[in-house]
């Protein structure tokens, strides 16, 4: 074992088969860090018609009360909400690491 | 006690019968096709609660077993050769995913060139794949282990799928008298499955999710656990098996080990063949024996060991190429058994009977000979014999 996983349980407590017991708990798979781009709202242009959150596979796209918002834990910059979006109000920009 | 004459297949068909199958998915294939055609008359005719799923493929059959076995159905399904290498990909999400299916395997030769009869390559290109594997020499033996392997599967400590492996044609085709146990023996025996997790709305589960460098490797070892599991298992159930049919099985069978001083290891059917020369080879004096494997994988290593390390020279008798291999894999396994053992028998390899090519008593005796002369040289003229091929 290496030190990078001494912290996760190992093969003798795992639930068999690799399933996952507890429902909904994909939300705890933060998969931001895939990303290579990322979506930035334009709040000025957007006008809340909610086509990225209706495609966006991940379920990544916020609503707020005017505009939308992206959830950057999860979202994998995957661009389909900028592809979509109308009023091009979604700019992916490349990510600085 | 109720004998019968049954082919290899039909046996099979039976004891699926008996065994109370939820779900049955398979798709045609030769020498196969008879336990399918056999069980579906069975639905057909009212005779059994099982739901008989037609698809268009072998990777379908597969795939509906895998996805029947997660609901916590017991599942059956069988092929052979090419319908079985077309189920690969499957076969390691069956075993990756837990799924105690019992799939019966008429052995059948690879293409190409196209052939339809019996040889093992078709199973043994499969044996890395996580599935238990069972070899079959009549069709008594088909009949019992298919019963005994959906307890071996279900096993709380296995969760795995299991293979019946009998020779095509002759098993799956000739007919023999087969000893069958009563229905509600059966019922009995076996009872209803206990799965660990089923499909259930009030308690939803993730099944095959996705799994990185993090998770893969610890799944992997469970699968490793739950093979070495299995003789102890096998053991507890062969035993327990006895009790109501008076048979004896176990992870193999000794010939003449006592006091051989050549053997032979073999799979399937070529054991009867071998059993009868060996005996009457010591008939005449001559000290030689026959171990015929029942279980395949996992390996029994120690097994094989204790069997085989008092002669002085084993044939190891492949009905299967490993291309490139330094060994058939039944050979490679059983050096790797005998590597530890302080003087171990000196091994050759002898490749026979590929695309169903007969194997005679002949033959047999042309092995022994040549492992009775090993025996006395201590010398290996041929690590690899190709028995009955045309120069």
């Amino acid at each position: 074992m290496t030190s990078s996983t001494e912290a996760k349980p190992g093969w003798k407590s795992l639930p068999m088969g690799a399933v996952v017991i507890e429902p909904g708990s994909s939300v705890k798979y933060k998969t931001g860090d895939w990303r290579a781009f990322k979506p930035v709202v334009d709040k000025a242009k957007c006008v809340n018609c909610l086509l990225c959150w209706i495609y966006c596979p991940d379920s990544a796209i916020i609503r707020r009360e005017k505009w939308v918002e992206v959830n950057y834990e999860h979202c994998k910059g995957c661009g389909i909400c900028a592809h979509e979006c109308p009023t091009k109000a979604i700019e992916m920009v490349e990510e600085q690491k | 006690m109720t004998i019968v004459g049954l082919t290899g297949d039909e046996a099979i068909a039976h004891a699926v019968k008996q065994s109370k199958v939820d779900i049955v998915a398979a798709y045609p294939i030769t020498p196969q096709t008879i336990i399918v055609e056999r069980f579906s008359k069975y639905v057909a005719d009212g005779e059994v609660n099982t739901a008989y799923v037609c698809v268009e493929s072998e990777h379908s059959a597969i795939s509906a077993s895998i996805g029947a076995s997660l609901t916590g159905a017991r599942v059956f399904t069988a092929s052979a050769s090419q319908g079985l290498a077309l189920m690969h990909e499957m076969l390691y999400i069956a075993s990756g995913l837990r799924c105690p299916i019992v799939m019966g395997v008429a052995n059948r030769a690879l293409s190409a060139p196209i052939n339809i009869h019996g040889d093992h390559s078709d199973m043994m290109g499969s044996r890395d794949s996580g599935w238990v594997q069972i070899y079959a020499e009549n069709a008594q033996e088909a009949y019992d282990w298919t019963i005994m392997a959906f307890k071996i599967a279900e096993d709380k400590e296995v969760q795995l799928p299991v293979s019946v492996n009998l020779d095509g044609f002759v098993i799956s085709h000739c007919m023999e008298g087969v000893d069958l146990l009563e229905d509600g023996t059966v019922e009995k025996f076996l009872q209803t499955r206990k799965p660990l997790f089923t499909v259930d709305p009030e308690k939803p589960i993730t099944i095959g999710a996705l799994c990185f460098t993090d998770y893969y490797f610890e799944f992997k070892r469970q699968q490793v656990e739950a093979m070495c599991s299995v003789p102890a298992v096998l053991g507890k159930i062969c035993k327990d098996y006895k009790g109501v049919s008076s048979r004896n099985y176990s992870c193999l069978e000794a010939f003449g080990m006592e006091d051989a001083q050549a053997a032979i290891i073999c799979l399937g059917s070529t054991a009867g063949t071998a059993r009868e020369v060996a005996r009457k080879l010591r008939a005449q004096g001559k000290k030689v024996g026959v171990v015929k494997l029942w279980l395949y994988r996992p390996f029994p290593m120690e097994e094989v060991s204790a069997a085989l390390k008092n002669v002085k020279s084993v044939a190891v008798l492949d009905r299967a190429i490993s291309f490139g291999a330094p060994f058939g894999a039944l050979c490679s396994d059983v050096v790797s058994a005998l590597h530890t053992v302080k003087e171990s028998p000196k091994i050759f390899n002898v490749i026979y009977g590929l695309g169903g090519r007969d194997i005679q008593p002949s033959d047999i005796e042309l092995v022994f000979n040549e492992a009775l002369e090993t025996a006395k040289t201590g010398v290996v003229k041929e690590k690899t014999m190709f028995l009955g091929v045309r120069e």
